[in-house]
């Protein structure tokens, strides 16, 4: 693709993280884009456990510097056995006198080193994981009471599973990379310079030949791991596809049944199905050869010591034990390099994921408030005064508007699907502010009051019936949790749910999950009493009813009708009656409010009020 | 798991021995090279007591043992070669199988395993079995072999020694098996509660203004803060388990390596290891590689373990799918008659391990250029007729008969060849329209098409795309609207001139005017057609030559619109509700 054609692709979501795929998850090839910036922030979430943190450093480089030892010393204790061997040539026989004593001394030296670096070692993975474990739990509170303080724009423009991914996903990364790669990557280093020190007082010459290979492990690593990363990312795609395909036969499978189309599908089945072969086998093969290699890297390490030690000891310059000890170190020496390379690419792909957490916590929050002016009494009265708004700044979809409903009229809003219904909901609730007029609640402008306080002015009841995870009487009193429970039951009557909420199990304290069977008629009439015991003088509502089943739906109107009674309402209006019985229609069309006014002055007014209305007609009259 | 292996062919045994044959031969040398070493030692041991230069004598062992090196290597890389193919293989040749048979199954079928759990089954149930299959294939022939010889060479040179092995082998497995019995069962934990983390986080998100409106967020608050601290004290709790695992296993290794050696020592003082004590020395060194080649095996043994038995899982899982078989059989008659005539004689149905049921004793017949509609509401049953007419489900009682011959007789191509189906919700496939509109048809012509598309009131959207009937429909028609995949859902039920056309309820997403459009320009397709039209709208179904009223699966009505609205109660409760509603915007 040329670049003038990329550049010609309308952005549509910014914020769809470029690389966002399976790769990411899996750790292996994602890249911060400011590495500092990302290391910075994250820094400040050690910052209060500084001092755990820099204790577990040093235990984990003191545990490792014990370890180093050991080889070493375990090859003193073949070095006093072979020099207690004296050979008798006349003879022809061996005579031992072999120093315990000096053997003894050092096992206890040993089985005290090898404690002792245990203890440091268990004590700093213990403390790794408390730290770890309080960072990520900290970082997922924040991002949670983030959630809280982000104006609604931003839940409107970002897909939920984004923010739900950087929740999950991504702090799991970053406590993952913590936990294990931090302790690691020091550990590893000590690890790498204690060998060499160690192997060089044992001799130059066979360190020398031990780092021959040195060069040769990290060549081979390189080139395998960039293989594997290009395969798996082949396989990763391959594997979407097949699934994607998957899903769709299954899901509509009688579809297909009914057009006979199982060889089709069948053949791009098999398509997708051979590709991922090819991919998966090549990416299985290649990361299954890291291990064997690792070990023949290693052997061949072994057989180069074996030799020149050898050769060296032959000459007397060497002794067995020191042999012995090279051949640990070496065995020692590749595993540390190893991680300390994994441990690089595990924060890599950590920072890459708090990159995502921090730009989320560092998104820009809505103003907080003072609240300044106390209201009681509200009657309802609510003027728009040259109310324009639009989503984006430069696009304006609402152009001065102006309209004055008195305290209990109702507003019908009517309009085709998509025509912006709900953002008359954002900017009575204030979700939204205006770009410029105001809307005023009996006289007071809504932006002199608290968000807060313009909420609890209104009962709402949406189409999407949003119930929580908690029992029915929880769910009921959401919005006023010090209403009695006779205020609570007294709403419910007047909802029409109150005997089927006494049909269940448990009654008003069932517990309502995924596992609770409420049909869709069922959440709103619970809606509706939640509204109902929130007990707000204004109302906005939504009529429509879809899925329901007739007699559902006729205790669901006249639940609402309840409702309505005595508040100043606005109703998404999709029954003939509400809206002929309005005070005043607001009717939209493409997100702006195209005309105003009661049934009758609209239909004289001629207008697409007018037009949707007869539109209506002529097709009664056809059938 | 084991069941899974009849997909290899004979061939693939023969493989699998091949790899068994690699890895002994890999063993083996990798086994050789201590005892190398050993000699070596001897080597050396002859220079300093004889002060003859053993150069070149060292110099080929050391040839030898790289030669051994290079072998063993080089039959690693065959044997995981082979084993990745064949692993990989076996997954290819599962997931076919599997995937050709669901598209078998009957609607039964499908709602006894849901829709979900099939595509689990065929997509990560797979990948595991074929990691499984991958490392057992590698691994799980190989410890035992590295065990194996290990102990053969071990107990050979000296069994006090030996004892000390084993004893280093239980501590690692005491250690390994007590962390995994304590971790095992956390890790269930973390996934639960990783998802309760999940599931609060995405109830605010969905409710946001919900809960901005009910000032709610210090409730939301508190919830979060009791699932993120269950979470967190789960996960310190497994982690700390590892913290103490790592460090036990280094414990265990160099305490084996400390013990063998002060042993040797002993028994070497004592003249008990080798004919002398320099070859004592040599077999002492060599018996500490061999250890940890035990060691190793044994821990990738209990690693396996613990690891398969999740694999074993999902293979189970796909075999209860294998082994279940579709509930409805195909018939045999392959030619249908011109005239059309189907008829319902006393049917009732009833779900599988239902108790009631959701049909009862339905009744009705119609013939071709007839336009017949089912109403009621949910759950009356008016849905399951159609589920019936496609032989999703067979009858439980009664008989349904397309030209006096059973449904039951047709072959699927004859049954399916008349069915022109269109779901209530507009079904799209990854592709283009073209390959949207011709499915499971064989050379259509654009002609027909675009006279589908037309009727269908959807031409719009082939005309103003440069790439015509090559527009590209993504996965679940994801970039159409639901009203545009209902009309194209629509226009390919028309590209396939069925005999019979089915309306489940298809034209709820489409605005007021372009269902009138559509409706008018449907009309002489229907004359040649028989109809059958699902509605929840009055005014969809009221022209229609028989409606059939349903309520509760029984029948409560029949009739025009004109009889019923004078005559049927249950008409006229409906009637009246939605005359009221009849709406001016649509939702």
């Amino acid at each position: 693709m040329s670049k003038h054609e990329q550049q010609s692709e309308p952005n549509l979501k910014p914020t769809v993280r470029p690389m966002q795929g399976p790769m990411g998850r899996m750790g292996i090839g994602e890249k911060p884009k400011s590495m500092k910036k990302a290391l910075k922030q994250l820094l400040s979430y050690i910052k209060p456990y500084r001092t755990m943190f820099f204790t577990m450093i040093g235990f984990a480089m003191l545990s490792a510097a014990l370890a180093i030892v050991g080889p070493k010393l375990l090859g003193n204790i073949t070095t006093e056995i072979q020099k207690g061997i004296a050979y008798n040539p006349l003879a022809g026989t061996f005579e031992l006198s072999i120093n315990y004593t000096a053997i003894f001394q050092i096992v206890y030296l040993l089985i005290a080193l090898y404690s002792l670096s245990l203890l440091f070692n268990v004590t700093q993975g213990v403390l790794v994981s408390n730290m770890t474990q309080k960072i990520s739990k900290q970082l997922r509170t924040d991002l949670f009471s983030k959630m809280e303080r982000l104006p609604l724009k931003y839940f409107d423009q970002h897909p939920h599973g984004d923010t739900l991914s950087r929740m999950t996903n991504d702090i799991d990364t970053i406590g993952q990379a913590l936990n294990s790669s931090v302790s690691t990557l020091f550990s590893s280093i000590t690890l790498v310079i204690g060998v060499l020190i160690m192997m060089f007082t044992i001799s130059g010459w066979l360190t020398l030949v031990a780092l021959v290979t040195l060069p040769l492990t990290s060549l081979i690593m390189g080139i395998i791991m960039k293989k594997a990363r290009g395969f798996f990312r082949k396989q990763q795609q391959t594997l979407g596809q097949l699934n994607g395909h998957i899903e769709e036969n299954y899901t509509h499978q009688q579809v297909i049944k009914t057009y006979r189309a199982e060889q089709e599908m069948m053949v791009t089945f098999d398509k997708h199905n051979k590709d991922l072969y090819q991919t998966s086998w090549k990416s299985q093969f290649i990361s299954g050869l890291m291990m064997p290699l690792t070990t023949f890297v290693g052997n061949l390490s072994y057989v180069a010591i074996s030799v020149v030690g050898g050769i060296l000891a032959a000459g007397g310059s060497l002794m067995l034990g020191d042999i012995q000890s090279m051949l640990m170190y070496v065995r020692t020496f590749s595993q540390p390099l190893g991680n300390i390379a994994q441990s690089l690419t595990m924060t890599q792909t950590a920072l890459a994921a708090s990159e995502r957490v921090f730009e989320f916590l560092n998104e820009k929050e809505m103003e907080i408030e003072e609240e300044t002016k106390k209201i009681d009494q509200i009657k309802g009265h609510i003027i728009f005064e040259h109310v324009r708004f639009g989503y984006d700044e430069n696009k304006e979809i609402i152009h001065d508007f102006n309209a004055n409903i008195k305290a209990g009229q109702k507003v019908a809003i009517v309009g085709p699907t998509g025509a912006g219904k709900t953002t008359l909901v954002n900017l009575l609730m204030r979700f939204y502010e205006l770009n410029s007029g105001s809307i005023k609640i009996d006289g007071i402008p809504t932006t002199s009051l608290t968000r807060h306080q313009v909420h609890e002015l209104f009962g709402m009841v949406l189409q999407d019936t949003w119930l929580f995870q908690g029992t029915i009487r929880e769910n009921l009193k959401y919005g006023n949790p010090d209403a009695s429970d006779e205020a609570m039951i007294e709403a419910a009557k007047a909802a029409n749910i109150h005997h089927f909420i006494k049909s269940l199990p448990f009654g008003y304290d069932m517990v309502l999950d995924e596992n609770a069977s409420l049909s869709q008629g069922q959440k709103q009439l619970l809606t509706i009493a939640r509204a109902m015991v929130a007990n707000a003088p204004m109302l906005i509502l939504d009529e429509a009813t879809s899925s329901v089943d007739v007699r559902t739906e006729l205790l669901i109107q006249e639940a609402m009708d309840n409702l309505m009674k005595g508040r100043t309402t606005f109703v998404i209006a999709h029954r003939l009656s509400t809206i002929k019985n309005a005070d005043i229609i607001f009717v939209l069309r493409d997100g702006n409010i195209v005309e105003t006014g009661n049934h009758q002055a609209l239909l004289e007014q001629k207008g697409f009020y007018a037009d949707l209305y007869y539109s209506q007609f002529e097709e009664r009259e056809v059938s | 798991m084991f069941k899974l292996f009849k997909y290899f062919k004979w061939y693939h045994w023969l493989f699998i021995l091949l790899i068994a044959f690699l890895v002994y031969g890999q063993v083996q040398m990798d086994l050789l090279l201590p005892e190398y070493m050993g000699k070596i030692i001897l080597l050396i041991n002859q220079a300093t007591v004889t002060g003859i230069s053993q150069t070149s004598a060292i110099l080929n062992e050391g040839g030898m043992m790289l030669l051994i090196t290079l072998g063993s290597i080089t039959s690693t890389v065959i044997a995981s070669l082979i084993a990745a193919r064949l692993g990989t293989r076996l997954a290819v040749t599962v997931r076919h199988a599997l995937f050709g048979h669901i598209q078998t199954f009957s609607a039964a079928e499908m709602n006894k395993f849901s829709t979900p759990s099939l595509i689990t089954r065929s997509t990560n149930d797979i990948q595991q079995v074929q990691m499984a299959i991958i490392m057992m294939l590698r691994m799980l022939i190989t410890a035992p072999i590295m065990a194996f010889s290990g102990i053969r060479k071990i107990t050979s040179i000296n069994l006090t020694m030996s004892l000390v092995v084993v004893g280093g082998v239980v501590a690692i497995l005491v250690l390994i098996t007590t962390i995994f019995i304590l971790v095992g069962p956390k890790f269930a934990r973390i996934q639960k509660q990783t998802d309760d983390v999940n599931q609060v986080t995405r109830e605010t998100l969905t409710g946001i203004r919900v809960v901005r409106a009910h000032h709610a967020e210090k409730t939301q608050e508190t919830k979060f803060e009791h699932v993120n601290n269950e979470l967190t004290k789960t996960q310190l709790f497994v982690n700390k388990a590892f913290a103490v695992m790592n460090p036990g296993m280094n414990l265990i290794m160099n305490g084996l390596n400390l013990a063998l050696i002060t042993v040797g020592a002993v028994l070497i003082g004592n003249n008990l290891l080798g004919s002398n004590p320099i070859e004592g020395l040599s077999l002492q060194i060599q018996f500490t590689s061999y250890a940890m080649v035990i060691l190793i095996a044994f821990m990738i043994l209990i690693m396996l373990f613990i690891f398969l038995p999740r694999a074993w899982v999902s293979a189970r899982r796909i075999n209860e799918v294998l082994q279940t078989q579709s509930s409805i059989q195909e018939g045999r008659v392959n030619d249908v008659e011109d005239e059309l005539h189907i008829a319902f004689k006393n049917v009732s149905f009833r779900y599988p391990n239902a108790d009631e049921d959701v049909l009862k004793n339905v009744s009705f017949e119609a013939k071709k250029g007839d336009m017949l509609a089912f109403i009621g509401s949910t759950g009356s049953g008016k849905s399951t007729i159609i589920l019936l007419l496609l032989r999703f489900y067979d009858v439980t009682q009664g008989e349904i008969l397309i030209n006096g011959i059973n449904i039951k007789e047709y072959s699927f191509d004859a049954l399916y060849q008349m069915m022109g189906y269109v779901p209530q919700k507009g079904t799209l496939f990854r592709g283009d329209i073209q390959t949207n509109l011709s499915l499971g048809q064989k050379d259509v012509d654009e002609e027909r098409m675009i006279k589908a598309l037309s009727i269908a009131q959807i031409k719009s959207l082939v005309d103003e795309s440069e790439a015509g009937l090559h527009r590209t429909i993504d996965q679940g028609g994801a970039n159409v609207s639901g009203g545009q995949k209902q009309r194209l859902s629509i226009a390919r039920a028309l590209v396939k001139r069925p005999r019979i056309l089915i309306f489940d309820d298809s034209f709820s997403a489409l605005d007021y005017r372009t269902d009138r459009e559509l409706r008018k320009a449907l009309k002489p397709t229907m004359k040649e057609a028989l109809t059958v039209i699902i509605g929840q709208r009055i005014g969809t179904i009221m022209d229609a030559d028989h409606i059939i009223v349903l309520d509760q699966g029984e029948v409560v009505g029949q009739g025009t619109h004109h009889e019923l609205v004078l005559a049927c109660k249950p008409y006229q409760d409906i009637a009246f509700a939605q005359l009221s509603k009849e709406e001016l915007g649509y939702v």
